[in-house]
């Protein structure tokens, strides 16, 4: 909980990882891109504020006390969802699986939220381990990355045959938020990643389940906005948009801003840190102290006010995910039935 | 014999084709040698694995801009800690053709499908930023709607304009409007305020995106110390 001005904000970081880059992880073979890559995280999170900035060695792996605190003690975070990103051509046991984050998530139930993944390509048998894992450890939510390479394969799309048998198998089993990483490209050489339209079909294909495009598709935002407009169940996942924007280049954080609440809406916006990438803190405390800046470029851009910024931190999240706000928490009643009142335009 | 400037002058055509800027204003040229006809040029990345078609483009446009300069016979332009270097300096030094330095990892016959889809999005872009312009000179849209491009008084964004207009095989003549969506047609009037706040929307993209890589770059390579080589 983050309280400001008499405010108080019920705050879920809707990404989170528990990495193990260290190199006794790397793959033999495979160490230059095991180390490329952390070190291309490590390029993001300097672009945070430079008083946050860990040593490499912190941040090829932390431990469980440094992240309980980061999060909960000094990040003002209630309850956090874990997303997994395997990666485990290059590391040893994976760079962040279900698995490990299991290790946290089952010892502190209240604090995090466990996810998994799944990729169509596995065929049948993947469909049976979802359903395995999904008994095991009963997770609302899967983390997607459609432009990884797999046995010769060079991406999916989330319009192929196979996954929508895989995105009706979560349907049925209740798995409901689907966090599609659309942003920073990872491996992708002609099938790009770029392209968010198969959110969009699915999207329409599947009106129970929520599609929450991480990194809102950076750099290409501007398919995601003419996308998500059109879908009422896409979101707007924030990770990147706020730790790489917000400090380092805060005029295009605030255009950026003010073209997704212009077309996706603060009611379908959600936060999320993106730990260890960077630190929930400051994201959360310059977040309620944002406005736009002066000038007359952003005069056309919707404002955001104090209500938006609490569904933003973790309201929206948190209805998502089904999360038990404190009552002291939510918004009054009044506002709540405002939302499904169309704005007026003027 | 070829100096500094000649070849920075044809390097500085070269431009990110997602970015829409110069590959020398966004720090991506880090050394230039010239030695008689031959001319070394060394070129980064804000990261390890930025896209390897993106890095290829640049790579062999680079190559070619420093061809085209007169005097120069033999060119090498390498990329530097990208996971792909090997490949792409490989398949652009001995002219392999991005199919040639990924055999069996690309799909399409090359990349000028890419480049047209940047080239398409850069070009709704400018178009917005010389609209933006006009409009707030007193242009009404409705005016927009109707004006010629022997109407549009000269300046730096709209010749910007006019040549990513001409790239894409679009009429460029006085008396085409100014106006036409990236297939050449024309935007009807009452779709102006609306083709225009999408038009917006694709520039703060573009944009950002080049702030997002300058701010990695610079987290990479130092701020400041090792700028890299400028006109």
């Amino acid at each position: 909980m983050y309280e400001k001005d008499g405010e108080k904000y019920f705050v879920v970081d809707g990404h989170v990882h528990y990495w193990d880059a260290s190199p006794e992880n790397w793959i033999e073979g495979q160490e230059q891109y095991a180390k490329g890559w952390i070190e291309c995280f490590y390029g993001y999170h300097q672009l945070g504020p430079e008083e946050y900035y860990w040593p490499m060695e912190k941040y090829q792996k932390y431990s469980e006390e440094t992240m309980m605190k980061d999060l909960f003690e000094d990040g003002y975070v209630d309850v956090a969802i874990f997303l997994p990103t395997y990666l485990k051509a290059w590391y040893r046991e994976g760079f962040n699986t279900t698995e490990q984050d299991a290790v946290l998530a089952e010892k502190y139930p209240d604090k995090f939220i466990l996810n998994s993944r799944f990729d169509p390509r596995d065929g049948e048998e993947g469909l049976e381990e979802l359903e395995r894992k999904h008994r095991r450890y009963g997770f609302k939510g899967v983390k997607l990355y459609t432009a990884e390479w797999h046995n010769g394969s060079k991406g999916w799309s989330l319009k192929d045959p196979e996954a929508s048998r895989y995105l009706e198998k979560c349907e049925e089993l209740g798995i409901i938020n689907i966090h599609v990483h659309k942003g920073p490209t990872i491996w992708p050489l002609n099938k790009d990643a770029f392209d968010p339209k198969d959110v969009d079909d699915a999207a329409t294909s599947f009106p129970n389940l929520n599609f929450i495009v991480e990194h809102v598709g950076l750099p290409r935002i501007e398919d995601f906005c003419f996308m998500a407009t059109q879908e009422p169940n896409v979101y707007a996942g924030l990770s990147v948009v706020l730790g790489a924007l917000m400090h380092s280049r805060p005029r295009f954080f605030s255009k950026v801003m003010g073209e997704l609440l212009f077309w996706v809406g603060e009611d379908k916006m959600i936060w999320a840190s993106d730990y260890a990438i960077w630190h929930p803190r400051w994201q959360v405390e310059m977040f309620v102290d944002w406005d736009y800046p002066q000038g007359h470029e952003f005069d056309d851009f919707p404002r955001l006010s104090t209500e938006g910024k609490k569904k933003i931190l973790g309201l929206n999240a948190a209805r998502l995910y089904d999360i038990e706000v404190p009552p002291a928490l939510r918004l009054p009643e009044a506002e709540t039935d405002a939302q499904s009142v169309e704005p007026t335009v003027s | 014999m070829t100096n500094h400037t000649e070849v920075l002058d044809a390097l500085s055509d070269v431009r990110d084709p997602e970015l829409d800027e110069p590959i020398t204003d966004l720090g991506f040229v880090s050394e230039l040698e010239i030695e008689g006809d031959g001319v070394f040029v060394r070129l980064r990345l804000p990261t390890y694995f930025c896209a390897p078609n993106f890095a290829y483009l640049m790579v062999a446009d680079a190559r070619e801009a420093v061809l085209s300069v007169p005097g120069v016979r033999r060119a090498w332009v390498v990329l530097d800690d990208h996971y792909a270097s090997d490949e792409i300096n490989g398949g652009v030094n001995e002219e392999k053709g991005f199919d040639g330095a990924f055999p069996h990892e690309t799909e399409s016959p090359d990349l000028e499908e890419l480049r047209t889809i940047f080239r398409r999005k850069s070009f709704v872009a400018r178009q917005e930023k010389l609209c933006r312009a006009l409009l707030a000179q007193g242009r009404s849209p409705e005016q927009l709607a109707e004006t010629r491009l022997r109407e549009v008084p000269p300046s730096e964004t709209f010749e910007k304009y006019l040549e990513r207009r001409g790239e894409l095989g679009l009429d460029i003549s006085p008396e085409a409007s100014l106006l036409v969506d990236p297939d050449g047609k024309r935007v009807p009037g009452d779709a102006i305020v609306q083709h225009l706040r999408f038009a917006r929307t694709v520039g703060v993209s573009i944009e950002g995106n080049a702030e997002l890589c300058r701010g990695l770059l610079a987290t990479r390579y130092g701020r400041g110390e090792k700028e890299g080589v400028k006109l």
